[in-house]
């Protein structure tokens, strides 16, 4: 006889009465639930962007350009450790990842000096001991420097994690809704955006890497638009923001970097009234500008943000006091964004979105209600199907149904899991799935009666051979459901968590709820109360 | 009042006939595979997808016109749902993952100076060349992962002869369904994989109830003919087969017709996959034992357990 102890009662309705405790608050507003005791828990379903709306962002640094950067630098020291040592070079060229140049004798010595140039080089951002980054070989007269694959590895790495701080930095300057911000494998970032269905803005700031630098002109020299000449070695030509046909020559040692910035504000220029954005250096930026202004009076210093010139004022006195301000012709939002790009920081390299997916919130709002209709009457139809067909055992199922239901939606505020379209449509599919574990244990029964078992050795039978056959066909299901899990990212991967959810719960309420219902009527049922013929 | 007891239906007889029909399916969904392909949607394929909704009707052809020519190749426009719904797509541009971010703004701006009633964009999705290609790859690395995850767990619970006749009829649900998205040319994207993943959990789920009974039939009924043992087996899970399929349908079909329009693919893969799936455990996989000489003589420690 199926017997169940009063604790074994007592705890699967313990079970039953938290999973609901935890589902009611998703029937109430916000508003409603606040007025309520406090022992009710508060957590309603965690909405995913597609149902309330929102945008999803891929990001992937560019790591080539990283290592494009860290090689450009290299450069110059190399040409300097030749020159030092009267090496004569030609053909010198940079790659994406290597330096090469051409020389008629290498010494050893030479060699050294260049290895060790990388490791004062890293000092600063790697601590790699005294290993040295660069791997020097040579072919004929041809050498060729690249930097070793330790190195390249744990560059962008690091760059990954600073574009991750940067990111966060910009995104929280705008005061958006609660972001995520996640790193994915190696170089990648995701950001979620709740309640953002036009991203544009969010976009246009993380498309720049916001790298401000102060150069000084190259004034041995000046641009001609009807005859552009290659720039003097040691200096580089850039747009002006301002006119796009003039160009600026600037020599390309940085004076000062934008990472020695600790604050910049938006603000208008007292006599012209025009937009600016004042800035303040730390200790080390204010000596640096300090000492560059002081020995170029009379000279234009070039401000530069992300290789366009944004303007070139003339230095007229040392500005010791290591604040200053840049106007160039922007209108007070741009003012606004490059202030908050500055106080963000420069990123480390480029940004590149590699996907988008925004909603908005009306849809979220029509997805829910489609998916809301759906179920209600998915759910009635297999209800009247299930009393249909099973009778009495029919309504049982039916009740464990509903609570089948009020469990996924329990679980998943308890555990805070995401819901989405498709996990909408996984909790509908779970409705038509769930009484399958009810449907072969009640075939089961009716089989044991047929062979002329007593009605409740029948259903005790029944479950007992029932369960080897529930185990089996819901594990396949499940392994559906974790490799569709561990593959799929966003909103599939919410149908695969209520996929998931919704079997468990079906197997739970068969083997608890539903059979200790039947234990207790089971003295009482006639076979044409499970939906037999009497006859048969 | 329904009840499906004591039926005898001769499943086997027409198992030539069904093998056959199978085939005729399996190579059919090839051949349109192999000639139309399958409607990649932007998930798989790179691209941008924008869903907009206004308040008066559009006319949708002269929207075409003016949305092909702003020179950014092909772009689609459908009706979505309704007449005041539509959804553009325009194909990926040449030129890397930095390219494609320009297409929304050119036909947002497009669209609103085009469009005299105010739009409202409620849908914005655009993929990557290096992401769509990642999706298509880890989707097809899901399926395969699922089928062969199946074979083992099979394997472990039964035998090899079970496990290969249950993953051939996986494969046939497998191949129907991506047949019949080739030759209606839905369109197939990530959903999609999710809903055929599903399908082999619920195709699987299916053959293991009659697999169960298959086994517990041979140990019960030893020098019984293999033949006339899978009948039976068909038969007494007969109605736990139509219950079941009929509850899962009977809720498919409420999402299908009012889930709303950004899951019909995904519902319809669903619903073929249950019908196929169902179709495929009683023809398909049962059948393939009576071939694949499955062992007699199961231990007497679980035969005493399951005869009475």
């Amino acid at each position: 006889m199926i017997y169940f102890s009063n604790i074994k009662i007592s705890s699967i309705l313990l079970v039953i009465f938290i999973a609901l405790m935890f589902a009611i608050p998703n029937f109430f507003s916000k508003d409603q639930l606040n007025s309520f005791p406090n022992f009710i828990p508060k957590q309603q379903v965690n909405l995913g962007l597609d149902l309330q709306g929102g945008s999803h962002l891929l990001l992937e640094v560019d790591t080539v350009e990283i290592i494009k950067e860290r090689l450009e630098n290299l450069n110059s020291d190399v040409r300097r450790v030749l020159k030092k040592n009267n090496i004569q070079y030609s053909n010198f060229k940079n790659t994406d990842d290597n330096l090469k140049f051409v020389v008629e004798e290498f010494p050893t010595e030479i060699q050294k000096e260049i290895s060790e140039l990388s490791i004062s080089n890293s000092q600063n951002i790697l601590q790699m001991g005294d290993q040295t980054n660069l791997v020097i070989s040579r072919e004929e007269n041809e050498v060729s420097i690249s930097f070793t694959d330790e190195f390249v590895k744990l560059a962008v790495s690091n760059a990954v994690t600073q574009s991750l701080e940067i990111v966060r930095r910009r995104i929280d300057e705008l005061g958006t809704r609660e972001p995520s911000i996640q790193r994915q494998g190696s170089s990648r970032i995701i950001i979620q955006l709740p309640g953002i269905d036009d991203p544009d803005r969010i976009k246009a700031l993380l498309g720049q890497t916001a790298k401000l630098t102060f150069q000084l002109v190259d004034t041995s020299t000046s641009y001609d638009p009807l005859n552009p000449k290659k720039a003097p070695v040691g200096s580089e030509i850039l747009p002006s923001d301002a006119d796009d046909s003039f160009k600026y020559i600037v020599k390309k040692r940085v004076m000062v970097g934008g990472e020695n910035l600790v604050d910049a504000q938006p603000g208008f220029d007292p006599q012209t009234n025009e937009p600016i954005v004042s800035f303040r250096f730390d200790r080390l930026g204010a000596s640096k500008f300090g000492r560059v202004t002081q020995q170029n009076v009379g000279k234009p210093f070039a401000i530069i943000l992300d290789d366009t010139v944004i303007s070139a004022p003339v230095i007229r006195e040392a500005i010791l006091g290591g604040s200053g301000q840049i106007s160039g012709g922007f209108d007070s939002d741009e003012a606004n964004d490059l202030a908050i790009l500055l106080r963000a920081g420069a990123l480390p390299a480029p940004l590149i979105i590699l996907e988008e997916r925004s909603v908005g919130p009306d849809l979220g709002a029509d997805s829910i209600e489609a998916g809301q209709y759906a179920a209600i009457i998915g759910f009635v139809a297999v209800i009247l199907f299930m009393m249909f067909v099973y009778r009495y055992f029919g309504f049982l199922a039916d009740i464990a149904l509903i609570i089948n239901l009020f469990m996924v939606l329990g679980i998943l505020s308890l555990f805070q899991a995401t819901l989405t379209l498709p996990g909408i449509a996984g909790i509908i599919l779970t409705i038509g799935m769930a009484v399958d574990a009810n449907v072969l244990i009640f075939e089961r029964v009716k089989e044991e009666i047929r062979s002329g078992s007593k009605m409740i050795n029948a259903v005790e039978n029944g479950y007992k051979r029932a369960l080897s056959t529930i185990l089996d066909a819901n594990i396949t299901t499940l392994i559906a459901a974790v490799i569709l899990f561990f593959m799929a990212s966003g909103p599939v991967r919410g149908f695969s968590i209520t996929l998931a959810i919704g079997i468990f719960t079906s197997v739970f309420t068969a083997f608890t709820f539903t059979r200790l219902l039947i234990s207790i009527y089971a003295k009482r049922l006639k076979p044409s109360l499970v939906g037999m013929k009497i006859n048969d | 009042m329904i009840d499906i007891a004591n039926t005898k239906i001769d499943f086997l007889k027409s198992r030539i006939i069904t093998f056959i029909f199978s085939s005729i399916l399996v190579v059919l969904s090839f051949g349109a595979f192999f000639v139309s392909g399958l409607n990649f949607g932007i998930d798989f394929k790179g691209g941008t997808l924008i869903e907009i909704e206004t308040e008066n009707e559009i006319e949708i052809a002269g929207l075409r016109d003016n949305l092909n020519s702003l020179s950014l190749g092909d772009v689609q426009v459908q009706e979505f749902g309704s007449k005041n719904n539509l959804l553009i797509r325009v194909e990926q541009q040449s030129g890397g993952d930095q390219i494609q971010q320009n297409v929304v703004e050119i036909v947002k701006t497009s669209l609103n100076s085009y469009l005299s009633s105010e739009v409202n964009f409620r849908r914005t999705e655009v993929v990557g060349p290096k992401v769509s290609g990642e999706l298509i790859q880890s989707g097809a690395i899901a399926i395969l992962a699922a089928v062969f995850a199946m074979l083992i767990y099979i394997w472990f619970r039964f035998e090899w002869q079970f496990s290969l006749g249950a993953v051939v009829a996986l494969i046939h649900d497998v191949i129907l369904t991506i047949g019949v998205f080739s030759i209606t040319q839905l369109e197939f994207n990530l959903p999609i994989i999710a809903a055929i993943l599903t399908i082999v959990g619920y195709s699987m789920n299916d053959t293991v109830v009659v697999y169960d009974r298959v086994r517990e039939n041979l140990r019960k009924h030893r020098s019984k003919n293999i033949i006339d043992l899978l009948n039976l087996s068909i038969n007494e899970t007969l109605s736990r087969t139509i219950v079941t399929s009929v509850t899962t349908l009977l809720a498919l079909l409420s999402l299908f017709i009012f889930g709303g329009e950004v899951i019909k693919g995904f519902t319809f893969a669903m619903i073929w996959g249950v019908v196929v799936g169902t179709y495929s455990s009683i023809f398909v996989a049962a059948p393939l034992l009576n071939y694949l000489d499955v062992k007699r003589e199961w231990n007497t420690t679980s035969a005493v357990d399951s005869t009475r």
